[in-house]
């Protein structure tokens, strides 16, 4: 039988910690901050995979690090949400009961398993005011801080927020507040400490918009994104109506029928132009 | 509430695992007794035991569809509710109104509201209206139990689609029986006691494209013949001004006409009447 070598609980919590802490400083960052109108997600994110999530009415979801891992949180996060939504009452889902559950959860999985997971999240709830938002960070370890005003996470946390610091103003408009956000987010890993400017497309943004009743988030791309990073307005209603975007176009078949469309007997006359010339 | 609490504290692996992206398969697994037809119930007939819900009317027009529900709920001769509400919102774009046994048309609208908002945060993309409507037939389904025992509801869906095959057939509408068959409708469709009497209302006065707001007056009348026929169906109540409850879903979303809108329209109705009580 192999010799099983000693090693201190505390140099097995320190090996954890490192490891979780370099697979977290490898992915890009985001930063969520409360501005006049409502709570600001942005995530330095160039994929179609989200890192920026609805979870309930007036609470929004925000994570780093490993895909697999923080997807598996947020799920939870909707499921847990939804049952107590659909239990109780709507208004009894709150912020501060889903960052206890994702606590406690990342804390049995950083001190029971063999690899901790490398993630870092925040739950944001938007209140009736500035002052009444709640932004909770969750790390890897299943520590949990109450951020008042604005966070950043990943890998280089402590350079954003020296600029998010500086600049933070919860009385600030939705371009301005998004300003700071990609100031922040640019502020690092430009080539020999240089800033970068980051553009719509290397930006996923989202807001928790306070004045709405029902669901809060909502999603900014396209148009209405790139408008708002060069300082111009956008009209409320321009903003994306629903977080999630509408299925494809319906195929011409019975909704009955659970068969493939193309044992309906439909002609494609498209398919038959494909070898049309005689190729 | 959810069974299996991991003792270290950490969210139970049904919340946290891949598998599914419906509410109720998640209820199957997480807290089976709080879905609908997994109640063991005792022989014997329970039909007299809670209230029904009676007429619903559904038409589509030229914007999408508009759907109205009168506002009485009956048990054996006695009038249980003067003022239930039987229409509501699914999600944002479609619509869901319930007949048969009052409580457990409202247990099954509501976990359809849950499930439909549950896959679009999961999912980030929101169910087709197909899949919406095969969704809801496979829920009544689940009830055919309590329905052999006198427990039958039976709901009325419609929405606007989103992806149409024919951008002028936007508006649809689709019925179910109590086994869980699912039928798309053609214009216009009705459930409920009072159903044959507000079917055969419409089927005289409506029109192929008809607008939104001629569809309120077309639903509103259907639903005072149905009452004029069918004692369960409650017609307008001008003396303590109760009125159906009328909601749309169109491209802009759905919408519930506010009680002045709607007076206005039941206040017309029932003048006209007065003079000519046939319609």
């Amino acid at each position: 039988m192999a010799m099983q070598f000693y090693a201190s609980p505390e140099q097995v919590q320190r090996d954890r910690s490192e490891y979780a802490r370099k697979g977290i400083a490898r992915g890009r960052s985001a930063v969520v901050l409360t501005y006049e109108g409502g709570i600001l997600l942005v995530a330095e994110n160039i994929t179609t995979l989200r890192k920026i999530s609805e979870i309930y009415d007036r609470i929004g979801f925000a994570a780093v690090g490993r895909y697999n891992e923080f997807e598996n949180l947020r799920r939870a996060g909707v499921r847990m949400a939804d049952l107590n939504g659909y239990s109780y009452d709507r208004r009894d889902v709150t912020g501060r009961g889903l960052a206890n559950a994702f606590t406690q959860t990342l804390g049995a999985i950083f001190s029971e398993t063999q690899k901790p997971y490398e993630v870092e999240i925040c739950i944001a709830q938007v209140g009736a005011s500035p002052e009444a938002d709640e932004l909770y960070r969750i790390t890897y370890d299943g520590s949990v801080m109450d951020e008042p005003g604005f966070m950043a996470m990943g890998g280089q946390a402590e350079a954003i927020s020296t600029v998010l610091r500086e600049g933070h103003d919860e009385a600030a408009d939705l371009p301005t507040a998004l300003a700071l956000a990609a100031k922040a987010l640019g502020s690092v890993g430009g080539e020999n400490g240089q800033t970068r400017e980051l553009e719509a497309k290397q930006l996923e943004v989202a807001v928790l918009d306070r004045r709405r009743k029902g669901r809060t988030f909502r999603r900014i791309a396209g148009t209405a994104l790139t408008t708002l990073l060069g300082h111009g307005s956008v009209a409320e209603q321009d903003l994306g109506e629903t977080d999630a975007a509408p299925p494809s176009p319906a195929e011409d078949k019975p909704t009955i029928s659970a068969a493939s469309v193309d044992l309906e007997g439909a002609t494609d006359e498209s398919a038959d132009e494909v070898n049309g010339d005689g190729s | 509430m959810a069974k299996d609490f991991d003792p270290s504290g950490r969210l139970p692996d049904v919340f946290t695992n891949a598998g599914t992206s419906s509410f109720t398969q998640f209820l199957t697994y997480a807290a089976p007794e709080m879905l609908p037809g997994r109640r063991p119930l005792p022989p014997g007939l329970a039909g007299d035991l809670a209230p029904h819900g009676t007429t619903i009317v559904a038409i589509a027009t030229a914007e999408g569809v508009v759907m109205a529900g009168d506002r009485r709920a009956t048990m054996g001769n006695l009038i249980a509710s003067r003022d239930i509400e039987k229409v509501h919102p699914a999600d944002s774009y479609s619509l869901i109104g319930i007949a048969g046994t009052a409580g457990i048309g409202i247990e099954l609208m509501r976990l359809f509201q849950v499930e439909l908002e549950h896959y679009e945060k999961i999912e980030g993309i929101m169910l087709s209206l197909d899949g919406k409507a095969n969704r809801l037939a496979g829920m009544v389904r689940g009830n055919l139990g309590a329905a052999m025992q006198g427990l039958a509801v039976v709901p009325l869906f419609a929405g606007y689609d989103l992806s149409p095959t024919d951008p002028s057939k936007a508006g649809r509408i689709f019925s179910f029986d109590v086994a869980g068959g699912l039928y798309e409708e053609t214009g216009y469709d009705s459930i409920g006691s009072g159903s044959l009497f507000a079917k055969s209302a419409l089927k005289k006065k409506y029109r192929k494209g008809v607008s939104t707001e001629d569809a309120v007056r077309l639903a509103v009348e259907a639903l005072y013949d149905a009452a004029d026929d069918d004692t369960a169906t409650g017609g307008p109540d001008v003396t303590r001004k109760i009125y159906p409850v009328v909601m749309s879903a169109t491209a802009q979303g759905t919408r519930r006409l506010t009680e002045e809108e709607i007076t206005a329209v039941a206040e017309q109705v029932v003048a006209g009447r007065m003079e000519n009580p046939g319609g």
